[in-house]
């Protein structure tokens, strides 16, 4: 403390590097050396390395499979298939949601890539040459790509394993090709508001099938010693724990016996919550071999097996009065999950927070209802800066407004004035059961529009119509619901999504934290020590955190759906306040003094009214392993596991302005701006990063991306010559800004951010394509917007030649 | 199958290995030489995770043999500061810029940037923007990117505008 009463107040709390800082990544310094450890930089002695064979066909019965060549190939040491694995009851694995998914391919197989067989070979090159070798007789059977016919009287069956059953886990099925139905909201008040409205509009929408797509595919290391009867797997995992509790109910392992550890992760957008084939094969042949065995997708495998996203065939209705204001809202949805029920999400949810689809609006009466069908596709369906669904949802109401505000012939930025939640409203509770913490989305919106010069660009675009020119402004005003969740409502195999953090401070004043999430990029080492540092006064710089190692973290829920600032990152809020009030009896005793007499000041304790008498933080984690009062016990460290009370809900207006050559059907984003409002803002540099990687992913998704099908099953876009992902050639400059209205029930008032920019950049650069042909009575084109679909549409209208 | 013996000099260190005629560079340089830097993104040439410098020019090493590179000098990721630690101006840009997230893409990015200054000591945003265009980033949306690369060119260029 001897320099810390030289600084003054501003300079210690730059010292401290806390909340509001824009601090440089910790994590850097290794990235750009080469020295980050992911799971393919992995190398334990003794390794050997597994891929699959893949089925060519979407939907065929297996006949025979033939493996005794392979297994004669030089450097093959074994070849799994599903007659290996069913004594051990793992050909089948159960889902996240209920239903259950082939780990190889028993008598069918239901969708193109299937995982059919497993050789284990010493180098990846003779694991490549004994997939060649083995022999598969399959016979075709009939194939179901698209999900409308899915419920047809003659649609085949796709999954005769649970044909007869009632139930695949989230709820009564009708069809053998049906999984669930869910529905919300209040059908006869929905049903009357449409039937009194002045206005009324519906349109078919369709957020086409896409995957995440990180840039480190989906892999793992199963590390089985036999002696202690231990399994280690590393692998990518963006929620360790679970996954350690999975091994452990598949396995029959004990899940004290089970290390699990998320290394450095190479991207996730979701694709990485789940749990694959790949991971049971791994962990079966190292308990089989008692070697480590690696296992690491090719990219053609991640795009076409692993966690692909959206796929949702929606149906939105809007009812309004005369001025546009919108009394009621009606939709239903098809949801395509394939070929198993696997989407990641909490159990209880089959359609995610779908139901925030009455966004920003304040809509008095809503009905919704899902229904998911089987196809022969790869399982999945919630990834992608998703927050379950949500971004289908903002799509969907984001869509519809405009199309109401078109039919309505009221402005689109007007329209959501109109009918925008009040800043006075919140909280706010939507007639479809959400109770929104906080917002202000008029001042948003305003400061947006005053940004850009509204007015000015919808004067230019005038102009540009009358000599036949194409511009469009898309505006998307966004709310999201992130931070699952309260532990009442949200569960994943029963366990509850809190999350947790454990925070020890070592005598010398320095500390780590562990924490139950898992960082993919998003800075956790950076950020969690900025909370830590603001809440108990040990400069950042000085704060480990760790994440990923199931052995020391505190069990939690990882990271997905935006939710590692509003639940861990209050988890160490709370964990360091815990500290701060045994910090408070050592000072007090310290300075001899009652604990009344004391107040905090940055980084330590003072006497009121003798600002001289003072104890640092340093100095009394010093005194906590030596000079305690009577009756304390020794140490300063402290655990927490958060239940947060309700989701945070972050928002965001966004305006994106295209041009668009109608002759060839090219699309120029000429500018977007995007500003959050996350509630308070730990690291505005790591926030701007993560709205400008959001941004890009939407404007692959909106522009160009789409995991097609053709009628046999075979996927279009499975490669990076097929599936568009942006360079930094296509992809646009962004301007970001933001304004800050705190959650009034987080500890640091933080909401979330990373999903923000795609759950509102999608809505905003198909809004921004269709109103350029606005004038021209289109109200709807579906994604994504390519030169060649905007071409067919000029070329429909008769203005592309 | 029959190995061949391949000599070359990686990073300023002389390197002689037996390899399989079709083992590919990313494997050689990862597995054998345990240089990790380089990742496997995409293994068609369409990502750039596994660029390194090869006599002078960008290379995807995940579509080149480990025998097309006998007598080659390679530089990766791992070779870019210097001995004593001293990070590049490239490292140091990307670290300053926040060009980096998930840091899967960097080692490519840091490696394809440093040859693009090399070639053009003094780029506009758009030919940045060209340049940086056969490696991918699911991250940063690339802006930071192209400031990141901005500053090494101005350090660079520093001492050089001091001396005119």
């Amino acid at each position: 403390m001897a320099d810390a009463k030289q600084m003054t107040l501003e300079e210690r709390e730059a010292t401290l590097g806390g909340i509001g800082s824009a601090r440089k990544r910790k994590e850097d310094i290794r990235f750009i050396q080469g020295k980050g450890n992911y799971v393919d930089d992995v190398m334990l002695p003794g390794t050997v390395y597994g891929d699959f064979v893949r089925s060519p066909h979407a939907h065929a019965r297996i006949k025979s499979i033939d493996t005794e060549a392979a297994k004669a190939v030089p450097g093959v040491i074994a070849v799994l298939t599903a007659a290996d694995l069913k004594p051990l009851g793992l050909h089948w694995m159960p889902t996240l949601a209920g239903d259950s998914q082939a780990v190889l391919a028993e008598e069918k197989v239901h969708f193109q890539n299937q995982e059919v067989a497993f050789v284990i070979g010493a180098d990846r090159y003779a694991v490549s040459d004994g997939i060649q070798a083995v022999e598969v007789d399959y016979e075709d059977l009939p194939v179901l790509v698209d999900p409308r016919k899915a419920l047809d009287d003659d649609a085949p069956v796709l999954r005769e394993d649970v044909q007869d059953k009632g139930n695949v886990g989230q709820g009564e099925r009708r069809h053998p090709n049906h999984i669930f139905t869910w529905e919300t909201g209040d059908k006869d008040a929905t049903d009357s508001a449409f039937a009194g409205a002045a206005i009324t509009v519906r349109e078919d929408i369709t957020y086409q099938r896409v995957h995440p797509c990180p840039l480190e595919p989906s892999g793992c290391v199963a590390s089985m010693d036999k002696i202690k009867g231990e399994l280690t797997l590393y692998g990518t995992f963006q929620a360790p724990h679970v996954i350690r509790t999975v091994v452990s109910l598949i396995s029959g392992l004990p899940e004290h016996k089970i290390r699990v550890i998320a290394p450095d992760v190479g991207g996730g957008f979701g694709g990485k919550v789940g749990a694959y084939p790949g991971y049971v094969c791994a962990t079966v042949g190292s308990i089989v071999l008692g070697r480590p065995v690696k296992w690491v997708e090719s990219r053609i495998d991640n795009l076409s097996t692993t966690a692909f996203a959206r796929d949702y065939h929606m149906t939105g209705e809007l009812a309004a009065d005369a001025d546009g204001r919108i009394q009621g809202l009606r939709c239903y949805v098809l949801a395509d999950h394939g070929a198993f029920n696997a989407h990641a999400q909490p159990t209880k949810w089959p359609a995610g927070f779908f139901n925030i689809v009455t966004g920003s609006y304040d809509i008095p009466a809503a009905h919704v209802a899902v229904d998911g069908v089987f196809t022969n596709k790869a399982p999945g369906g919630v990834a992608y800066r998703c927050s379950f669904r949500v971004t289908e949802a903002a799509y969907l109401i984001e869509r519809l407004i405009d199309v109401l505000a078109q039919k309505a012939g009221v402005d689109k930025a007007e329209i959501r004035r109109r009918n925008f939640i009040k800043a006075e409203q919140f909280p706010y509770t939507s007639c479809l059961g959400w109770e929104y913490d906080s917002g202000d989305y008029h001042t948003a919106l305003d400061k947006v529009l005053a940004a850009v010069d509204y007015q000015g660009l919808r004067r230019e675009q005038e102009e540009k119509r009358a000599r036949g020119e194409l511009m469009g402004i898309g505006l998307c005003t966004f709310t999201e619901i992130v931070g699952a969740g309260p532990t009442r409502n949200c569960d994943i195999l029963g366990i509850g999504m809190f999350d947790s953090c454990e925070i020890r401070v070592h005598p010398t004043g320095s500390a780590i934290a562990r924490l139950g999430t898992k960082s993919q990029g998003q800075g956790h080492e950076t950020t969690y020590a900025q909370v830590i540092a603001t809440e108990l006064g040990i400069p950042s710089e000085d704060i480990t955190v760790e994440e990923g190692d199931t052995d020391t973290a505190p069990y939690g829920l990882g990271t997905y759906g935006s939710r590692s600032t509003p639940v861990a990152a209050a988890a160490a809020a709370f964990a360091a306040r815990k500290i701060k009030a045994k910090a408070k009896k050592i000072a007090a005793h310290m300075l001899e003094v009652a604990e009344d007499d004391l107040e905090w000041e940055i980084d330590g304790f003072k006497v009121k009214g003798l600002p001289e008498k003072t104890a640092g933080m340093k100095e009394i984690a010093f005194a906590a392993y030596q000079s305690l009062p009577e009756g304390l016990e020794p140490g300063l460290e402290a655990v927490n596991y958060y239940d947060p009370p309700n989701f945070t809900y972050p928002f965001g207006a966004y305006v994106c302005v295209v041009d668009i050559d109608r002759f060839t059907g090219e699309v120029t984003v000429r500018r977007f701006y995007a500003l959050d409002d996350c509630g308070t803002r730990i690291n505005p540099m790591v926030i701007e990063g993560q709205v400008h990687g959001g941004l890009a992913e939407a404007f692959g998704i909106a522009m160009g991306q789409e995991l097609a099908f053709d009628e046999m099953g075979n996927i279009q876009g499975a490669s990076f010559m097929d599936y568009f992902l942006p360079t930094a050639v296509e992809t646009p400059v962004w301007e970001t800004d933001h304004t800050v209205t705190p959650s009034p029930h987080h500890p640091i008032g933080a909401k979330g951010v990373g999903e923000s920019p795609n759950v509102g950049g999608v809505p905003a650069f198909s809004n921004a394509v269709i109103d350029a042909f606005a004038h021209l009575d289109v109200t709807h084109m579906p994604m994504p917007h390519t030169a060649w679909r905007v071409w067919k549409q000029c070329e429909a209208l008769g203005i592309g030649k | 199958m029959s190995k061949t013996a391949v000599t070359m000099t990686v990073n300023g260190q002389p390197v002689e290995e037996l390899v399989e005629p079709r083992l590919l560079l990313i494997h050689f340089l990862r597995e054998k030489l345990g240089l990790t830097g380089p990742h496997v993104g995409c293994e068609t040439s369409h990502c750039g995770a596994c660029t390194v410098d090869i006599n002078g020019r960008s290379v995807k090493s995940c579509t080149m043999f480990a025998v097309q590179a006998e007598g080659a000098g390679i530089t990766t990721v791992e070779g870019m500061a210097e001995a004593d630690g001293t990070l590049s101006a490239i490292q140091e840009g990307f670290m300053q810029e926040h060009g980096l997230q998930c840091g899967y893409c960097t080692p490519g990015m840091i490696m394809r940037a440093h040859r693009l200054l090399q070639e053009n000591p003094n780029p506009s945003d758009e030919e940045i923007r060209w340049g940086l265009s056969g490696n991918l980033c699911r991250c940063t949306g690339y802006q930071n990117i192209v400031k990141a690369v901005r500053y090494a060119a101005d350090k660079l260029n520093a001492p050089k505008e001091a001396a005119e």
